[in-house]
């Protein structure tokens, strides 16, 4: 394909060279315009979330962010729940899903039988699909009951009493919903994004590079270890990223399941809520400091995904100068 | 079944919302079932459409503010003092009202009593087990288990948990001094569900548990609701003949737009939380055939509409009550000529 129409691009070259300068021009101005409206959009919504925040920031100053007091009958508020709910639940995401996707991408590419490709690949794909609600209902409706039952419940009755292990994994009350859910939930909606991506990648590697190390006698696992994950490494942490920012952003899904609790827990399955969450539940009536508030929880929902693509991006330099 | 209606009557409306006797209303979601069913039966009737968005009580008020509808609803009253700043008139149209609902192991609706101090104190996590003897003095011969009770509340911001906290207010010094009323409650103990559905699916799944929902909603789901004391001490059953009778002993003409609370009302058969849900017009009509078509619109569904409304399990207004509104709305609402808009 590429073949052909580099063919077609020379023998008519005389033509295209002629028409260019103002076609090219016309372009460039178009995709330079394109690229401009992302930062407008994005300052318009940066600009919008600090102005209406402003109150509440000037407000509660800094404690804003590090008080856990959210009482809108007394016009107090603080983001530390939401916030610490947000990074628990990312975390919690990548930490199932990651491994999983890398799993899937793997097999894909280098284990799979050809009649099983695409059928698989396939489902993945669907998977990125599905609406968020969908996952919150089936969340909510289906894996919870069945959550409580075969893990929880059984879970309580061994760790009660336990050091640590009885705080982490004791479930005040075993019903289904609470991080460890959302969590649970939020991987399975980023596995498509960062399963699919991650295949690519694999596909994209020179199939020379794969088959010398074959030749020198590796076996499967070492070549996928030692020869393709090196090579996709840095583009794999791009698409865990893509990931990562599903993650902290979702809304629905993890407004049914994560329980809605202003209150900081070390259990995995207390219920808790996210900055999203929260602003899902609440928006709707909100008015006057509470309003402030919310977009000020938005604002800082900018702020903690900046930073943590940033830490990507040094990680990524980091992997890259190695 | 209701939200296929609405479904349906949404996207008819998308197509005849130009014409001229459409009225526009936004806001409360509590009523937004019973409005559809009535501007359904009422567009076959008169040929006139009513498009209501049920975009919560605050974004009603705000949108009558700005007079970008005919219409706005709200299920928290407007202050007096508030009514007046903006120059609208505010009036009930349907009540609903709340019941504690209970998931316990062998209990049946009906089964246990509650008084409004122990609710409270359940939901603030003072009661933790069923079998506290504060429970247990109020339901001799009950099996109660020695299990911990779960309080589910609801998530999102709501007029149903307003008038939930509104009634714990009035009957817990405590709870009224530590938690007080809202749409948002800083639950200490418990987890939320969103929506009343969400309520009510929680409430099915975990053992033990309690939570409060709209009357409709506990009996469509059939999950077992508690009797409550009502202030002369008595535990009526939740049904239309006790959300009626808290409206008829209530004295409306108290605050200015009906605004009374429902909650905690005198009456031996008077269910203790029930609430109306109010729309609000503008004082002075800028638009005076419009506002006259809303009136006439509310003026039908009092007549016409109390059987689809309890067929949906709204409590349509005592007789007497609707009088009283029609009454304001032929002395409040006027055109800016000074003619009334609405004639008795």
């Amino acid at each position: 394909m590429a073949v052909v129409s580099g063919k077609i691009a020379v023998s008519s070259m005389p033509t295209v060279r002629r028409s260019s300068s103002t076609f090219d021009q016309g372009f460039r101005w178009a995709s330079y315009g394109s690229a401009l409206v992302v930062l407008a959009v994005l300052a318009g919504i940066i600009g919008t979330m600090v102005y209406g925040g402003w109150p509440a920031f000037r407000e509660f100053g800094f404690g804003f962010i590090t008080s856990s007091a959210w009482n809108v009958g007394q016009d107090q508020y603080g983001a530390w729940v939401a916030i610490s709910g947000t990074l628990t639940s990312a975390l919690i995401a990548l930490a199932i899903g990651v491994p999983v996707s890398i799993g899937i991408a793997v097999f894909l590419t280098q284990l799979c039988p050809p009649w099983l490709r695409r059928p698989v690949s396939t489902v993945i794909e669907l998977l990125a699909a599905v609406p968020s609600i969908i996952y919150g209902m089936w969340g909510l409706f289906v894996f919870a009951p069945l959550f409580a039952k075969y893990v929880q419940i059984p879970l309580n009755s061994i760790v009660e009493g336990m050091p640590i292990l009885g705080t982490v994994l004791y479930a005040r009350v075993p019903s289904g919903v609470g991080m460890l859910t959302a969590g649970i939930i939020l991987a399975i909606m980023i596995i498509p994004f960062i399963a699919s991506i991650t295949r690519d990648i694999l596909d994209q590697i020179p199939t020379v590079l794969r088959e010398s190390a074959y030749g020198i006698g590796c076996t499967t696992w070492e070549v996928v270890r030692y020869v393709l994950l090196p090579q996709a490494g840095v583009s794999i942490i791009g698409a865990v990223m893509l990931g990562l920012g599903r993650a902290l952003g979702e809304t629905m899904a993890v407004t049914f399941v994560i329980g809605n609790a202003n209150r900081l827990s070390l259990s995995l399955f207390d219920p808790s809520s996210t900055i999203a969450s929260r602003i899902a539940n609440e928006f709707n009536e909100a008015a006057g400091m509470q309003m402030n508030a919310l977009l000020a929880l938005g604002c800082i929902l900018f702020v903690v995904t900046f930073i943590v693509l940033a830490l990507a991006r040094l990680l990524i330099a980091r992997v890259k100068t190695r | 079944m209701s939200f296929a209606m609405a479904a349906g009557l949404a996207f008819a409306s998308l197509s005849t919302a130009a014409s001229a006797a459409d009225i526009t209303g936004a806001g409360a979601t509590f009523p937004f079932p019973v409005y559809s069913k009535w501007a359904e039966a009422y567009k076959k009737e008169t040929g006139n459409g009513m498009n209501y968005q049920s975009i919560g009580s605050g974004g009603g008020i705000k949108q009558i503010q700005a007079k970008t509808v005919d219409f706005g609803a709200t299920d928290a009253p407007m202050k007096g003092a508030d009514l007046e700043k903006n120059e609208l008139v505010q009036f009930p149209t349907v009540m609903g009202a709340v019941v504690p609902v209970v998931n316990i192991q062998g209990i049946q609706a009906g089964q246990i009593k509650l008084t409004g101090q122990v609710l409270a104190d359940i939901f603030q996590g003072k009661i933790a087990k069923w079998n506290d003897p504060k429970i247990a003095q109020l339901n001799a011969g009950v099996n109660l288990p020695s299990a911990n009770i779960t309080p589910v509340y609801r998530s999102d911001s709501s007029g149903t948990t307003s008038v939930f906290s509104t009634y714990l207010s009035q009957v817990s010094e405590g709870w009224k001094s530590e938690l007080g009323a809202g749409t948002t409650i800083n639950w200490p103990v418990g987890q939320g569900g969103k929506g009343n559905e969400g309520v009510a699916a929680t409430v099915k799944q975990v053992p033990n548990s309690i939570g409060y929902v709209e009357f409709a909603y506990a009996k469509q789901n059939n999950i077992p609701y508690t009797l409550l004391q009502n202030q002369a001490g008595k535990y009526p059953q939740p049904e239309i003949k006790s959300f009626q009778a808290a409206a008829a002993s209530a004295n409306w003409s108290s605050a200015p737009g009906f605004g009374i609370s429902l909650t905690n009302q005198a009456g031996d058969d008077a269910w203790p939380i029930t609430n109306p849900t109010f729309i609000l017009v503008h004082k002075t009509a800028e638009k005076p055939e419009q506002t006259a078509e809303v009136l006439k619109f509310f003026d039908w569904a009092y007549k016409n509409g109390s059987k689809l409304a309890s067929d949906l399990d709204y409590v349509p207004l005592p007789d007497n009550v609707v009088e009283q509104i029609r009454t304001s709305w032929a002395n409040d609402i006027k055109a800016a000529s000074g003619q009334p808009v609405y004639k008795k």
